[in-house]
């Protein structure tokens, strides 16, 4: 390798970092009560047996301020963020987060206000749930929807037992929900524990829902198709509406997996061709921030006939014409969470719409689907495409011509560390064996595509002359690949204190 | 770009979408706004919200000091537009601050492992139940109507379909879940008991007593802890098999309702069964320390429809505000923090009772209590937002029995000032 060929990537002055409970001695504060206004109390009197004494104390660290700032602060320029570049992962949708999104979130009447605080003095919170739900209706063509859920696994859980209450309704809720091949985990998570069993349903040669081997598979046992739309491996299924008149000739539902909503946000409503209920991902689609790992939120939108079934409680406006929320819902599946979903996420996603507007959401996906394309055009060939079908937002390739010296899937994604980028998605979908799956999002210009692509290229070509280079890859980092082996056959899932007296 | 790709139009990258499935003429949504107008409105909506009042709401959300330190931190780009770390080397930063978080809440709880955190409490505390089910093999629980009612309604929503069936069980005059009760209530099928401690009521349980009801029957405890703070000065749930934890009381806005953080703790012999993301420490080529996502074995990603539990996500960030607070309080701020609310609470109810009744004084309580007027809650309630204060929970609708009763919460928040004018309010 040359250093020329890295041209995002640098070197810099990392710091190391213990842990912050190895920091902690005796005495040293971070915070600061006021005095006690009230009374004080005997505690041993007041709470007995049940007082936490020193024997058993909860050993948290005993730091500073300036401590708690450098100690975080230190151990977070570890990490790689969408704010340090391209964050290609394939169906996770790494867009830019806008800062208005974390200004408005944080403003004191939202983020301070309680959940059970009396409606009249809620209604600012109530009008944000309200017209979120108008602007994702209008967006997925449906008719009816609930913030609750709390992510998009939860969603779909919350999608699937909205099949299964209109299903019981009508008198059989039916056995089973079909799973194309390509799908996401969580999916056939999702119909185990809405008490379904999983049917799996192949993928023809475009790597699409093949419709005769579907005519065949669904019978009056068939609860739903779960389908990601477009696909894991980015294709649009064009012929949604005649999966969905399939599906509802035989008295099943079509829900929908979002998650690769941002392929059609603007473009197409999916309410209108054939999906009777959908989840979204708000931290996908939507721009709210992944956390390295949530608060994320997964909204389900869904076709009337459904709607009687949503969970508890929704937005109405009542005969005063104040917002209000309604509990008395009887066909109601319940509660998938207690209150009202991740409200926080609820304002970022609403900031986002407005940021856009009808034509910025349109054109993002545009963007999106164009930045893909450019990515697929120019690595077609040197890394091989699977599957030669048209698509929109995402690209999957797999490692075929480099697995020719031994260079896996993973090995290019630890190489593109040190060429400055985060990881594509490795090995997922399972459809496609070593698959690199690549989502740059709407957010990159054309320079950081075309350094991604220069560093794919230039990956590709050490994978030829140099394979070593890229199987010990990653070189830059603080640390190098980590054993996975040793974590999972003797797990260390917390650091105890008699190490650290054993080491003194 | 578009003539390097090989096509026309953008409208060619959409042809797989046929043309009458295409929006015509653009959503109606709002408009685009501009920066300042986005603001602008979101602050006229935060302005018809409650704002400048005083609070005596608790029911699972608890109004804590947030150290400024917890934003300035969780702010970093470094932790809040980073995904889920599934590329360690470039994501330690994550990683190591979950492992500190599991290795706090374990010294909180009394237990030996945690996971990276769950969706909230609710979803917590029904996923141990579902947990329970899988380690004994059995299926039900018997919950304790103490527990928060919408806790309670999540757990419903998802044991109806896996066969699970739920029996619920009274409390006695002192507040605590009926023992005689519960005891009868444990079959050979009954996989857990689930109880609230402090519960709903704010009343502390008699965790070992439940805890030898449940183990001699053969069935696990599960221990739902909504109000954290509470373990800076109540002995932990040692003798739970499973602790579902909310965090949000460590440093996480009350937000409506939302995004919290929910916790599993449990003993090391469950570890395989326990859901959602676990942090683990190894080491790299050269030895040295890191941090990985570990045991994922039991995860969807792998496991497919056989996976422990269906979620993917945590709830990384919250989890690093609940880190911080935890840091920044430490072993004495913790308990000095839940001393005053406890001398807050118990200041409150002294007052309160003067003039109210307060229910449920046969056991300890932490920072929430039950009072009892002749007047309906709402009524006072109404009265105090006039001086700008918010009053109690009411409880008709989840307890009706109890009548014209409110469950009140102080924090080291609630001033004396505060207590003492809703106390003229009570009759």
């Amino acid at each position: 390798m040359s250093d020329r060929d890295i041209k995002k990537a640098t070197t810099q002055v990392n710091q190391n970092e213990g842990l912050i409970m190895e920091k902690s001695s005796p005495g040293k504060k971070g915070y600061k009560l006021p005095p006690l206004d009230v009374p004080a109390v005997n505690i041993s009197k007041m709470l007995g047996d049940l007082e936490r004494r020193d024997d058993i104390a909860a050993e948290l660290p005993e730091v500073s301020e300036i401590e708690i700032i450098r100690h975080f602060t230190r151990i977070s320029t570890w990490n790689y963020a969408v704010d340090y570049g391209m964050y290609p992962l394939g169906s996770c949708t790494m867009k830019y987060n806008a800062r208005i999104n974390e200004v408005v979130a944080r403003l004191d009447g939202l983020a301070g206000a309680h959940p059970y605080q009396p409606e009249k003095l809620s209604q600012g919170a109530m009008k944000i749930l309200q017209l979120l739900s108008e602007c994702l209706i209008e967006i997925t063509g449906m008719d009816a929807i609930t913030l609750q859920p709390a992510a998009g696994a939860h969603g779909e859980l919350t999608g699937v037992l909205l099949v299964r209450a209109y299903l019981e309704s009508q008198g059989n809720p039916r056995k089973k929900i079909l799973i194309p091949d390509s799908a996401h985990g969580t999916n056939p998570a999702t119909a185990a524990i809405a008490g379904y069993a999983v049917e799996n349903l192949k993928s023809n040669q475009k790597g699409m829902i093949d419709l005769n081997a579907l005519e065949k598979q669904v019978t009056e046992d068939i609860a739903a198709l779960m389908l990601t739309n477009p696909s894991t491996i980015g294709v649009y299924e064009s012929d949604i509406h005649h999966i969905a008149g399939i599906l509802h000739r035989k008295g099943a539902l079509l829900y929908m997996d979002g998650a690769n909503m941002n392929a059609l946000c603007g473009k197409t409503q999916p309410g209108k061709n054939g999906v009777d209920v959908m989840h979204l991902n708000l931290h996908k689609t939507f721009s709210t921030p992944h956390g390295g790992g949530g608060p994320g939120s997964g909204p389900v939108a869904c076709k009337k006939i459904l709607e009687p079934f949503l969970p508890t409680p929704v937005v109405i406006e009542k005969s005063d014409g104040t917002l209000g929320f309604d509990y008395n819902r009887p066909k109601s599946i319940g509660r998938v969470r207690a209150f009202y979903g991740n409200f926080g996420m609820h304002v970022r996603a609403l900031a986002y719409i407005l940021a856009n507007g009808p034509d910025g959401l349109r054109q993002t996906t545009e963007d999106a689907v164009l930045n893909a394309n450019y990515i697929r055009k120019k690595l077609e060939g040197i890394y091989e495409l699977p599957y030669k079908t048209q698509t929109l937002h995402e690209v999957v390739f797999n490692d075929r011509i480099q697995q020719r010296k031994g260079v896996k899937t993973g090995d290019i994604a630890k190489r593109l560390i040190d060429y400055g980028f985060h990881s594509y998605t490795v090995s997922f979908p399972l459809i496609v064996p070593g698959a690199l799956m690549i989502e740059p999002t709407e957010s990159e210009s054309k320079e950081e595509l075309d350094l991604f692509i220069d560093a794919m290229k230039a990956i590709a070509k050490e994978a030829e002359d140099e394979p070593d280079t890229v199987l010990n890859a990653p070189h830059t980092t603080r640390i190098s690949r980590l054993d996975e082996v040793r974590a999972a056959r003797q797990p260390i899932l917390r650091w105890k204190k008699q190490a650290k007296y054993a080491a003194e | 770009m578009l003539r390097e790709i090989g096509v026309r139009s953008i409208d060619d990258l959409f042809a797989p979408i046929p043309p009458d499935a295409q929006v015509k003429g653009g959503l109606n949504i709002p408009r685009q706004m501009a920066e300042s107008e986005i603001l602008d409105y979101f602050r006229q909506r935060a302005s018809e919200n409650a704002l400048g009042y005083s609070s005596f709401l608790g029911a699972g959300a608890y109004n804590h000091y947030r150290p400024v330190v917890i934003d300035s931190l969780i702010s970093r780009g470094e932790f809040f537009t980073a995904y889920t770390p599934y590329q360690p080397e470039i994501s330690q930063g994550t990683l190591q601050s979950i492992f500190e978080f599991q290795t706090m809440i374990c010294e909180l709880t009394g237990m030996e492992v945690a996971n990276a955190s769950m969706y909230d409490g609710s979803t917590a505390a029904t996923e141990s139940v579902m947990m329970a089910d899988r380690i004994t093999g059995r299926t039900g629980a018997v919950v304790a109507r103490s527990v928060h009612p919408e806790y309670r309604e999540v757990l419903a929503t998802y044991a109806k379909n896996q066969g699970m069936s739920i029996a619920e069980v009274g409390y006695q005059e002192n507040g605590r879940a009926d023992l005689s009760e519960l005891e009868e209530a444990i079959t050979d099928k009954t996989s857990c008991v689930l109880i609230q401690s402090p519960n709903f009521f704010g009343t502390l349980e008699d965790v070992a007593a439940v805890a030898d009801i449940a183990h001699k029957k053969g069935a696990l405890l599960v221990v739902a802890i909504a109000e954290a703070v509470s373990l800076g000065i109540v002995r932990p749930p040692v003798e739970a098999d499973v602790v579902a934890m909310e965090a949000q009381s460590f440093g996480v806005p009350v937000g409506f309702g939302g995004p919290y953080a929910g916790v599993i703790a449990t003993k090391e012999k469950f570890v395989r069964q326990i859901p959602g993301r676990l942090v683990g420490e190894t080491v790299d080529r050269q030895g040295r320390r890191g941090f990985v996502l570990t045991l994922s074995t039991r995860e969807q990603h792998i496991r497919r429809e056989k996976a422990t539990s269906n979620i993917c996500t945590n709830q990384a960030l919250i989890a690093l505000m609940a880190t911080i607070f935890m840091t920044v309080y430490g072993r004495e701020g913790i308990r000095e923090l839940a001393q005053q609310n406890l001398a807050k609470a118990a200041y409150a109810a002294e007052e309160f009772g003067r003039k109210g009744k307060v229910l449920f004084s046969g056991a300890p309580r932490f920072n929430e209590f039950v009072v009892q007027t002749k007047e309906e809650p709402r009524a006072i309630n109404d009265r105090l937002l006039e001086r700008k204060i918010v009053g109690g929970f009411p409880l008709k609708k989840f307890y009706p029995e109890l009548g014209n009763a409110a469950l009140w919460c102080c924090t080291e928040l609630t001033t004396r000032a505060a207590i003492d004018a809703a106390a003229k309010e009570v009759a």
